[in-house]
This record gives structure tokens, C-alpha cells and sequence, in this order.
């Protein structure tokens, strides 16, 4: 290589040191993006995808055709949500750094998304999530002490201490089981609508994966497939700007929205204010009635910040601005729903502390009820023999035996049968 | 001399043959500016420049697909793939396109990839950061894999394998990254300092594919085996009181057949071990030409020690992984055997 490279190499604007720059976001205030019929075409649609949906503007009050005038007691319930998931993450980051979970992932500055979207969708309505939306299992049900139960993989774990820290599912919530890949859920997704299609219903299906997923094959799979088949499902791209290193301009970001990726297969795009609950769910709605009614699919854009670090693993001071989050120019989710009820006079800064400390309180209960049912230095314990278990529903022979096999090793050594 | 690990002894393998080959590339996810999540190309944006070692989108199938086509037109790609669960996607890539092209085409085209991934558990890394997948490369025809038990091995054999001009799958137990572990996590972890292969020459050197080596001697029985189990296994002889012969097999494919073969012949018994998943692991192939070569020799039938043939469970790590105990039974069972 004698000559220079001409290669182009996307680069972030801002690097440890610098000042965060968030130039390179197309910005607009809340009403400037037009909101079209659910049955629009997509020709006439496109200009969604490239714009930025707002209802919440930055003086906090609520404008524009997507303001989806919810009511103040409903707004109230997302406020708390959203606060319960910050609360939730916050307990058990520090759990996590006690070293009683082996890891953990928190949603801080992305709580509006599966917030918002769960309000939007029906209880009937799928959701395929990625790691960052324990949100979505908070509401659609998942009790908060076998959320840790899960994380602690004791005697309660709803995954027998299958899986790490954070990979739920909710069969009874019809939440998806977490996989730990990138992006295999979009597909799924695609495919559970599919089948609600063949069926009859008008459920349709949700998913979730981050802007760096989008460079991920089964992404593209799940447009094209989306695409052809019309299916009813809305998937979701959640640009956090991140993806530990991976900043948004490596995943293809820099000259095109991620919302716009599905304009070429025909399926419309939404870019969306992901910090803004109003908008998120606005948009959610309107994507879920387009759906339902047969209009197909929808690819909606969350335009919002990673503000913490990718998991407890990473330390994202090596690659980023310290404080770029705080600099970020579409604010924090809970603190722009916080003033918006305000400045309507329908909350307060005291009751938000009061809620806050209720909400700190309700945690700290369920993580003392967790721990009863086992923690990884104290018992009660799993039993290792369930290991085996549901590998097949029908398990081979050599299942059996190599289960006896380690039973005999427990038993010889008295104790939790180290191999 | 230098003391390092095997982080380090990686990243030294990267920097001497960039350094003598400017065709030499450095692709994936987090490797640039960060310079890898468990840091083993750190340094090496900083010093060959962003056009050598490039920051990759979120593709494992995109990484090595384009890899293929860097080594194509001359370049000698080092892919990362930041684990070995993660291979999967890029699966199609490795088997139909990298391992064939050569063949396909009689010649005339190749990509010399080296596909970096650390693979094993013994981290709680649940199913998702565990696995072993070795045997599902040695079973494509085309490709060379690799797996080091240790710094100075993972350096040399690193350097063999960026050179050649097949590509190689290069596993990296990544337990062993920091220090050399036998399978008792209730022990305080070592470092690679004070174990002789954690000498590693800063300068250029290789350890050729292909050639396996005593781990440690012995007359009893033979251990076959590669990665973090050849510190279990030579654990477990203390452990047992059996004077086996333990071999790391270091290059599963190609395979050296006359080390492993003779010593097998030597002491007439054989177990082989790896984290794998026992059932169609590559112990079976192991197992299979050992018995062939060595049939007359055998005091008793060949046994295999591997991984539970379940995915791998967060809470069970210890239960699931081969550790001391599993390996001293498997040592028992073939010396009691007729």
C-alpha cells in the first residue's frame, strides 16, 4: 500500500476531552412534522422518515397534530413507569457493582421508549424486545422482585439459571424471551405478524434492536420479509447513538436516518423524538392502527441517548465524552415529562419526590424478597440437576444419564457438585 | 524476553506483522478506537491508523464477508469477532465462501483471513458469552483452527496463522487471558507471571499449525486435549497421583496424529477432554483416529471428558464446566478399565 488510503472512515464528533457535538442531528421543534392519514401511501409519506416527530417542544409544553392529548392521570402513570424503570436500574447497577448479580443493563435516557410504546400497543399486541426494554416487561405485568429473581438466578428465576442477568421473557405479558444476539428477534417479530395475519386477528407484533443492529443481516431479513408480506408489525429502532463503541455513523448513519431504511422495500418511516413520551406514543398508535387495519408494516426511529454505560462490562469514558449526556440537546425523557405535567399544574417537584422515594422504597422491598429466594452466596439453591431439562421436549437417553453422572459427583463430593 | 499475558502476547503477535507486512488489516466490531473489549488490538489504531485497523458495523456476516474480499485483492485480513457466539451469522461466509474459494476456483483465488474470537466460559457469561464451537469449524474442509492454552503459544501460533495463506479460525479461550486456570474458580486467580509460557519473546518468532506438544510428561495415560483444559488437566494428574502425559493439542486442524499418536502408544490409555459439548464433538474425531492409530497398544477403550450436552447455563457454569473432578473421574475410569 504505496499510496494513501482513500477509504472513508466514519468518525464521531466528539472523542474523551472534546466537547460533545451533537451537530450532526437533524433537529426540529415540536408540531413542524405533519401528521398523515394511517392510510397514506407511503410515496406521499416519505418526508416522516427524515424529519423529526415532536410533541413535547423545549419549553415543555405540548403542540403540533401528534399531540395525542392524553390524559393528565395517564400521563401521571407513564411518569411512574418510566420513574420506576430509572429507580429499578439505578438499585441494581448497584447491586451489580456489589457483585451480587454478575451483570446488569440499565435503559437511563431511553425509558420513554418502552414506556411509550407499551401504552400504545394492546395487551393482545406482541412485543419482541431487545436488552434495553426491561420497561415493557415492568408493564405489561412482570412482578419487580421476579425481575431480580431472574437477575440473581435463584430458586425463583423465571429462566432456572439458564441465562444471564436481564434476559427475561413473559409468556402470560406476551413478552418475548430477551436472546443476547443482535437482532434474531426481528424476524420473529416479523413472523408472529405474519401468523396473526394468517389467522384472521388484527394483533400485531413489535420488536425492538439498536441503531447498531441495523447493520445486522437479520434486520434486513425482517424489512424485506415485512415488506413482501404486508405484515402487521412495527419495528423499531431505538438510535441510542452508541453501541459500546460502535457510534451511530459506523452503523450507517451518517448520511441517511435510520428511519429511512425501509423506504426502499416500501415501508414507511417514522423518526421519532425518542425522549418525548407523547410523541413515542403518538407515533406508536398511529403505526399500530396503520397495521391493524392492513396496512402493513412501519419502521419507527427513536431518536435518543445510551446515558449510561453499554452494560456494567464497559466503560464508555474510553471512547466517548464524559458528559455528553447531560449536553445532549433532546433532554431526559423523565425530566421532560416531569415539566410538561408541571407546567400543565398537574404535578409538582414534591410529589415527584415523594413518588420517587415511594417508588425507591417499593425496589428496595422487592430486593429484600428476592434475596429469600436465594442469592449467589446464600441458599436456597437451584437444583444443577434441572440443568438438563427442556434441552428437547422429548430428551434423548444420554440426557439422563450424564444428569446421573453429575448427580453421583454432588453426591461423592457432598456439596453443589462442582465438575 | 517479556512477561505477558495472553492479551498481550496477541496484541504483540498483531503489531509485529503489521509492522513487516502493510498489507496486513485489522477488522471488527469495538477493535479501533477502543482497541477491543477484552483490549487485544489497544494501541493498534494509535500506531497503523484508522485505514489498517478499522472500527466494523454490527456484523459478524459483513465482517468476514468483506473480509473475504479484502484478502481477495491483496490484503491479509485479521478479523475480530467479539465471541465466538457471535460467529454464527458469519457462518455462511466461513463455510461456503472463505473454505472453498481456493477450491472452487483451482487456485486461482483465496483470502487469506485469520478469524480471531474468544470462545470457553468459566466468566458467567451465560450461554450467549460460553460456548465452544471448535468442532463445527473442524468439520469444514478448507480451514485451519486453532485454539492456544497459553501466551507464548497464542503469539507464535497467531503469527503462523496470519501468514498462511488458509484461513484460520483462531480460538481464544478467553478464562485464560489473564492467567492460567485449573478449574477451581474457588481459588484466587493466577497470573500469567509466574508460569513459564507467560515468557514470551517480544520480537518475531511462530509456532508452526500443525504441530501439537507435551504439555506434561508422563507414562500412565494420555491426555488429549487443548485451551483452558490443559490446565485442568494437568491439575487433575496432580490431583489423581496417575502420572499421565498430558497434550495440547494446540492446531486442531490440521492435526498432529504422530505426537498425539505416539504418546498414546507410550502409556497405552487416552482420555481426551474439551469444554465442548461432548456428543459429535471434536473428541469423536480425536477418539476415532487415536483408536485406529494406536488399537494394538490400548489397555483400555479411549474416554472422553467434555462439556454437558446442554447450552450453557449461567447459574451451573461450575456443575457444567469440566473441571478437576469430572477430569479425575474420566482419569479413574480409563485406568480401571480392562
Amino acid at each position: 500500500m504505496a499510496k494513501e488510503s482513500r477509504l472513508h472512515i466514519p468518525r464521531p464528533t466528539a472523542r474523551p476531552g472534546d466537547e460533545p457535538d451533537f451537530s450532526y442531528l437533524n433537529l426540529s421543534p415540536a408540531g413542524a412534522v405533519d401528521k398523515p392519514g394511517t392510510d397514506a401511501r407511503v410515496r406521499e409519506i416519505e418526508h416522516l422518515s427524515t424529519g423529526l416527530i415532536r410533541v413535547l417542544d423545549d419549553d415543555h409544553s405540548a403542540k403540533g397534530p401528534w399531540n395525542p392529548n392524553m390524559e393528565p392521570a395517564d400521563l401521571q402513570i407513564a411518569l411512574r413507569w418510566m420513574l420506576l424503570n430509572r429507580v429499578f436500574d439505578e438499585r441494581m447497577w448497584q447491586i451489580q457493582r456489589q457483585g451480587r448479580i454478575s451483570f446488569y443493563m440499565e435503559a437511563l435516557g431511553e425509558e420513554a421508549v418502552s414506556i411509550g410504546q407499551a401504552m400504545a400497543l394492546r395487551h393482545g399486541d406482541m412485543c419482541f424486545p431487545s436488552y434495553r426494554n426491561q420497561g415493557l416487561y415492568m408493564y405489561r405485568g412482570v412482578k419487580l422482585v421476579d425481575m431480580m429473581c431472574q437477575c440473581l438466578s435463584n430458586t425463583r428465576d423465571m429462566c432456572q439459571g439458564r441465562q444471564l442477568p436481564i434476559m427475561y421473557h413473559s409468556k402470560s405479558g406476551n413478552v418475548f424471551s430477551i436472546s443476547g444476539n443482535l437482532g434474531t428477534q426481528y424476524p420473529h417479530a416479523v413472523g408472529w405478524a405474519m401468523a396473526s395475519a394468517i389467522k384472521g386477528e388484527d394483533h400485531v407484533a413489535a420488536s425492538w434492536v439498536g441503531d447498531g443492529t441495523t447493520a445486522e443481516a437479520d434486520f434486513h431479513h425482517a424489512l424485506t420479509f415485512a415488506a413482501v408480506y404486508q405484515a402487521p408489525v412495527i419495528l423499531n429502532v431505538v438510535n441510542n447513538q452508541w453501541a459500546i463503541s460502535t457510534f451511530q455513523g459506523t452503523a450507517g448513519g451518517e448520511r441517511r436516518p435510520f428511519a429511512a431504511r425501509g423506504l426502499g422495500l416500501g415501508i414507511p418511516g417514522l423518526r421519532v423524538d425518542g425522549n418525548d413520551l407523547l410523541a413515542i406514543y403518538s407515533a406508536t398508535l398511529w403505526a399500530a392502527d396503520r397495521a391493524r387495519r392492513g396496512g402493513g408494516p412501519a419502521l419507527i426511529e427513536l431518536v435518543t441517548y445510551r446515558g449510561g454505560a453499554h452494560s456494567t462490562s464497559d466503560d464508555p469514558s474510553k471512547y466517548r465524552p464524559k458528559h455528553e449526556w447531560t449536553d445532549f440537546p433532546l433532554g431526559d425523557p423523565v425530566e421532560r415529562l416531569k415539566q410538561h405535567l408541571i407546567s400543565e399544574g398537574h404535578w409538582s417537584d414534591a410529589k415527584h419526590e415523594a413518588l420517587t422515594e415511594e417508588l425507591k422504597s417499593e425496589v428496595l422491598a422487592a430486593w429484600k424478597e428476592a434475596q429469600k429466594y436465594g442469592t449467589m452466596t446464600e441458599g436456597p439453591w437451584l437444583d444443577p440437576a434441572t440443568m438438563f431439562d427442556d434441552v428437547y421436549a422429548d430428551p434423548p437417553k444420554r440426557l439422563e444419564s450424564q444428569r446421573r453422572r453429575m448427580l453421583e459427583t454432588q453426591r461423592m463430593n457432598g456439596d453443589g457438585g462442582q465438575g | 524476553m517479556a512477561q505477558m499475558n495472553m492479551i498481550e502476547a496477541i496484541r504483540s503477535a498483531h503489531d509485529i506483522v503489521m509492522d513487516r507486512d502493510p498489507n496486513v488489516v485489522v477488522l471488527g466490531e469495538d477493535v479501533g478506537y477502543f482497541g477491543g473489549v477484552f483490549r487485544c488490538t489497544d494501541g493498534l489504531q494509535r500506531k497503523y491508523g484508522e485505514h489498517r485497523v478499522i472500527d466494523a458495523p454490527i456484523a459478524e456476516g459483513g465482517i468476514i464477508g468483506a473480509a473475504i474480499g479484502m484478502g481477495v485483492n491483496g490484503l491479509r485480513p485479521v478479523a475480530e469477532i467479539q465471541f465466538a457466539d457471535y460467529i454464527y451469522p458469519g457462518f455462511d461466509q466461513i463455510v461456503s465462501e472463505l473454505a472453498r474459494l481456493r477450491y472452487r476456483t483451482c487456485g486461482e483465488f483465496f483470502s487469506p483471513v485469520t478469524i480471531r474470537t474468544p470462545c470457553g466460559g468459566g466468566i458467567r457469561g451465560g450461554q450467549t458469552h460460553s460456548q465452544s464451537p471448535e468442532g463445527i469449524f473442524t468439520h469444514v474442509s478448507g480451514i485451519k483452527v486453532v485454539m492456544p492454552s497459553n501466551p507464548y503459544d497464542a503469539k507464535g501460533l497467531l503469527i503462523s496463522a496470519i501468514e498462511s495463506d488458509d484461513p484460520v479460525v483462531f480460538f481464544e479461550p478467553k478464562r485464560i487471558y489473564n492467567g492460567p486456570f485449573d478449574g477451581d474458580p474457588d481459588k484466587p486467580a493466577v497470573s500469567w507471571s509466574s508460569h513459564p509460557k507467560g515468557e514470551v519473546p517480544e520480537g518475531y518468532y511462530t509456532v508452526p499449525l500443525g504441530e501439537a506438544e507435551v504439555a506434561r510428561s508422563g507414562s500412565e495415560l494420555t491426555i488429549v486435549t487443548y485451551g483452558t483444559l490443559v490446565h485442568v488437566a494437568v491439575a487433575a494428574a496432580e490431583l489423581t497421583g496417575v502420572d499421565a502425559e498430558v497434550i495440547d493439542v494446540r492446531s486442531l486442524s490440521p492435526l498432529d496424529v504422530t505426537t498425539l499418536a505416539d504418546s498414546v502408544k507410550k502409556t497405552g490409555r487416552c482420555l481426551i477432554a474439551h469444554e465442548a459439548t461432548r456428543f459429535s464433538g471434536y473428541g469423536a474425531e480425536l477418539a476415532a483416529t487415536l483408536q485406529k492409530e494406536c488399537f494394538y497398544y490400548l489397555e483400555a477403550p479411549i474416554g472422553r471428558v467434555g462439556g454437558w450436552d446442554t447450552p450453557y447455563p449461567h447459574a451451573f457454569e461450575w456443575q457444567y464446566f469440566p473441571g478437576q473432578r469430572r477430569m479425575a473421574a474420566g482419569i479413574r475410569r480409563v485406568m480401571e478399565a480392562e
